[in-house]
């Protein structure tokens, strides 16, 4: 049924309600890509094999992300005048185990990370036998984050438009069309604060108000969710999670604007995203919110989704537009900007799939509520993946303004393993790494950038003492000379010089003059590229070398690394106090360097060996040195 | 080609589309069905073949029944990914980019999966493995030589 008055949205809503509260065990299994990957699917398929047996009359979901990625597969039930619980590292026996107690209406203990307070009044906030299972919200991963980008993320099922109703979704849908005109929409953007989310902090109600005034034939809305930074997923979560977020922001962008006709690039390599907003996209014309007369408001828009093929350099907006026109992906100079002219040479909307999502919630609440989060000049939340080498990782929202060690120390929980934290790698191979005596910087565009990093997209990859940084400049450097378009010279040819002197040095071939040189190339690179992927290129180069220098030095003075990385610089050895000569690494060396006797210390040929460290990785013993 | 093309440009997205779809249903792109889609697109073939071998995600050369991709993403890399393509090059005797003998398998490197939390990461076709060591690999290559996929399972943590 087509949804034309504020009625037929509220019957949709009360149906939602009805959906979230339940009068019967709901049980959601956090399935976006990453819970897949920890091994969701199978804990699903238990519980569901296991319910279906036991005859109980419940509610099974496979929802978006929980955030708190480490500790997947994650599970979240709900019962009737009972309480809802978190619970982690399940298992397929786990999950049986849990629906034997739900038919008893019982919450067992084990794998019962937290209590959930429930929006819904009647529910008590804690159930009594878990009386020393903490409150979400007193969880240190959870304590500083302020979530509105993925306040639905993990709650609602994402195929659902009832439940998307019922969490408030569809109202700003409704006062931008029905009671504000184009105008008052971009104003309110632009009051807000909000800039752009995709890393270079443009402001969003500028861009739209540039794009509504600029002079064309027809408008475009493109959601960019081209999201190539290595070791960040922000907008595939969103995605997967929240796809009606964004479908709902990009309406209002395109009334705002007066675009009709919106598109949503996403990533090849994210085919469940893809399935989720098809999905979400395909809901919404059914009920009448995308197509014509959105509302009964006289305005019409459609969206489809484009899915790109493997190229880094299509997230730069106008390479993005040329991959959508088919031809080369390759960028080209601006001005002008796409906002004035951009698809088919008319003028064209992109923001990127978070700045999209935190529309809605700006028009329902007013500007000034978000602009009082954050900080003055940094309004609003951001969304990070914290990754890498920290106890905690998982997606986090924060304010703006949070400092890095609140971030990775509170929030990540400090480093893997209880090792030291060296360094923190922010927006990708075009951001920078910053080391831990600069963490009491705050989370900010202007802090940041200053400090030879950028924010980025939200990718915060945390490197440990067993990460060397030089590899690290090389392994970007590796990227971004793979991923250039080549169309100009800098960029081509200078991120392949920079690779060979980096090369060089992490051979131990460099000479004393091989520094200076890699600074050099670098600032060229920086200053003559054509567009945002040669200029920031240079990045993780400028940053390393700043703040790492001793690093660099070692390597190319001393012939050695400090981190124990570098293969032509280190040497493995197995201890024969510590081998108990259990067979696993003669069994998994990839060049059949390792010899020994069953139950006899093994010995490595360092011949033969790669120092691929495969053994270090793998050994129980932990009876692998590295020779530095 | 019609005498008039049917109109100025293809809709957005529509070039990309059409490599997807052939490349879903042939495993590749071969020659003829790039000049089809030339011919309905009314675009030239030219065009359709400098789009087509720009992006990561087209091949020209049949492929294996299995793809396995290794990922490269940063949080992958320091966390052993490039161990884990060692030891895959040696298992399937082939190079990133090259498909085995009995064309079973397509090894492949990849930019970040996006399950970056669950690093390192290998997927094999459409299933996604986290948390993954060296020693798993072998056992995991296995099932899909038998049949079907293995079911996903965690690994514990690397410490």
């Amino acid at each position: 049924m087509k949804m034309r008055t504020h009625a037929d949205l509220e019957r949709v809503r009360t149906k939602g309600r009805a959906l979230l509260r339940p009068e019967r065990p709901r049980i959601c299994v956090g399935m976006a890509t990453c819970g897949m990957a920890a091994g969701a699917k199978t804990v699903f398929e238990a519980m569901e094999e296991a319910a279906n047996a036991s005859g109980l009359d419940f509610m099974l979901i496979p929802t978006g992300c929980i955030g708190c990625c480490q500790e997947e597969p994650l599970v979240d039930v709900r019962l009737p005048a009972r309480g809802r619980v978190l619970y982690a590292r399940m298992t397929p026996e786990a999950g049986k185990h849990l629906i034997a107690n739900l038919s008893a209406l019982q919450f067992p203990g084990d794998h019962a990370l937290a209590v959930i307070p429930d929006l819904d009044p009647d529910l008590p906030e804690r159930p009594p036998e878990l009386s020393r299972i903490p409150l979400i919200h007193d969880l240190p991963f959870y304590k500083k984050q302020h979530k509105i980008i993925l306040s639905n993320s993990g709650l609602i099922d994402p195929r659902s438009m009832e439940e998307y109703a019922a969490a408030g979704g569809f109202r700003s849908l409704e006062k931008a069309l029905l009671h504000l005109s184009p105008q008052e929409v971009v104003e309110e953007i632009t009051r807000s604060g909000l800039r752009g989310r995709g890393g270079a902090g443009f402001s969003t109600g500028k861009k739209w108000h540039l794009c509504s005034q600029a002079p064309g034939r027809v408008r475009y809305v493109i959601c960019n969710a081209d999201e190539g930074d290595p070791g960040a997923y922000m907008d595939r979560t969103v995605l997967e999670s929240d796809p009606c977020a964004v479908i709902e922001g990009m309406i209002i962008a395109g009334y705002a604007v007066g675009a009709s006709e919106g598109y949503v690039y996403v990533r090849n390599e994210y085919p469940l995203a893809i399935e989720r907003i098809r999905h979400a996209i395909e809901q919404c014309e059914a009920l009448g919110l995308l197509g014509d007369d959105i509302l009964g408001s006289g305005f019409g828009f459609s969206i489809q989704v484009v899915r790109g093929a493997g190229a880094f350099v299509c997230g730069e907006e106008t390479a993005l537009i040329a991959s959508m026109e088919g031809g080369l992906a390759e960028p080209s100079p601006r001005p002008p900007y796409p906002a004035v002219k951009g698809l088919w040479g008319q003028p064209t909307l992109i923001n990127n799939v978070k700045t999209l999502a935190s529309v809605a919630a700006i028009v329902a609440k007013g500007a000034d509520w978000y602009a009082g989060i954050g900080t003055k000049g940094n309004a609003g939340t951001v969304v990070f993946s914290l990754v890498g080498s920290v106890a905690n990782t998982g997606l986090v929202e924060a304010p703006l303004g949070l400092s890095l060690n609140d971030m990775i120390h509170e929030i990540g929980g400090g480093g893997l393993g209880g090792r030291r934290v060296k360094a923190v790698q922010t927006g990708g191979p075009s951001g920078g790494c910053l080391p831990a005596d600069l963490f009491h910087l705050p989370i900010d565009y202007t802090s940041l950038s200053q400090a030879g990093a950028i924010m980025g997209s939200g990718g915060m990859v945390v490197m440990d003492e067993n990460t060397c940084m030089v590899d690290v400049a090389l392994y970007f450097l590796r990227f971004t000379m793979a991923e250039s378009c080549g169309k100009c010279t800098p960029c081509r040819e200078g991120t392949r010089y920079m690779v060979e002197i980096l090369t060089r040095i992490t051979e131990g071939k460099a000479g004393p003059d091989d520094l200076s040189l890699l600074e050099e190339v670098a600032l060229w690179v920086k200053g003559a590229s054509l567009c945002g992927l040669g200029q920031t290129a240079p990045n993780p180069v400028l940053s390393t070398l700043r703040y790492f220098r001793d690093e660099y030095e070692a390597h190319v003075k001393e012939k050695r690394c400090p981190s124990g990385v570098c293969r032509a610089l280190i040497r493995l050895n197995i201890v024969p106090e510590l081998c108990t000569g259990c067979g696993l690494c003669l069994r998994e060396c990839p060049v059949g360097a390792i010899t020994g006797e069953k139950k006899q210390p093994h010995v490595i040929d360092p011949a033969l060996c790669t120092r691929c460290r495969t053994c270090w990785d793998i050994c129980p013993e932990g009876a692998v040195e590295i020779m530095r | 080609m019609p005498l008039i093309a049917p109109r100025d440009h293809p809709p957005p997205g529509a070039v990309l589309d059409r490599l997807h779809a052939i490349h879903s249903v042939r495993g590749y792109l071969p020659e003829a069905d790039l000049l089809t889609a030339a011919q309905d697109l009314a675009v030239p073939l030219s065009q359709l073949y400098s789009a087509a071998s720009f992006y990561s995600a087209f091949s020209f050369q049949p492929r294996g029944r299995h793809t396995v991709q290794v990922c490269l993403g940063t949080a992958c890399y320091i966390r052993g990914g490039d161990r884990l393509l060692e030891r895959l090059e040696t298992l399937l005797e082939v190079k990133p980019g090259e498909t085995t003998q009995d064309r079973m398998f397509t090894l492949e490197t990849v930019h970040c999966l996006g399950s970056c939390s669950m690093s390192p990461v290998v997927r094999v076709d459409e299933e996604t493995y986290g948390r993954v060591k060296a020693d798993r690999l072998g056992r995991m290559l296995k099932k899909y030589r038998l049949n079907g996929p293995e079911h996903t399972q965690v690994e514990e943590p690397v410490l």
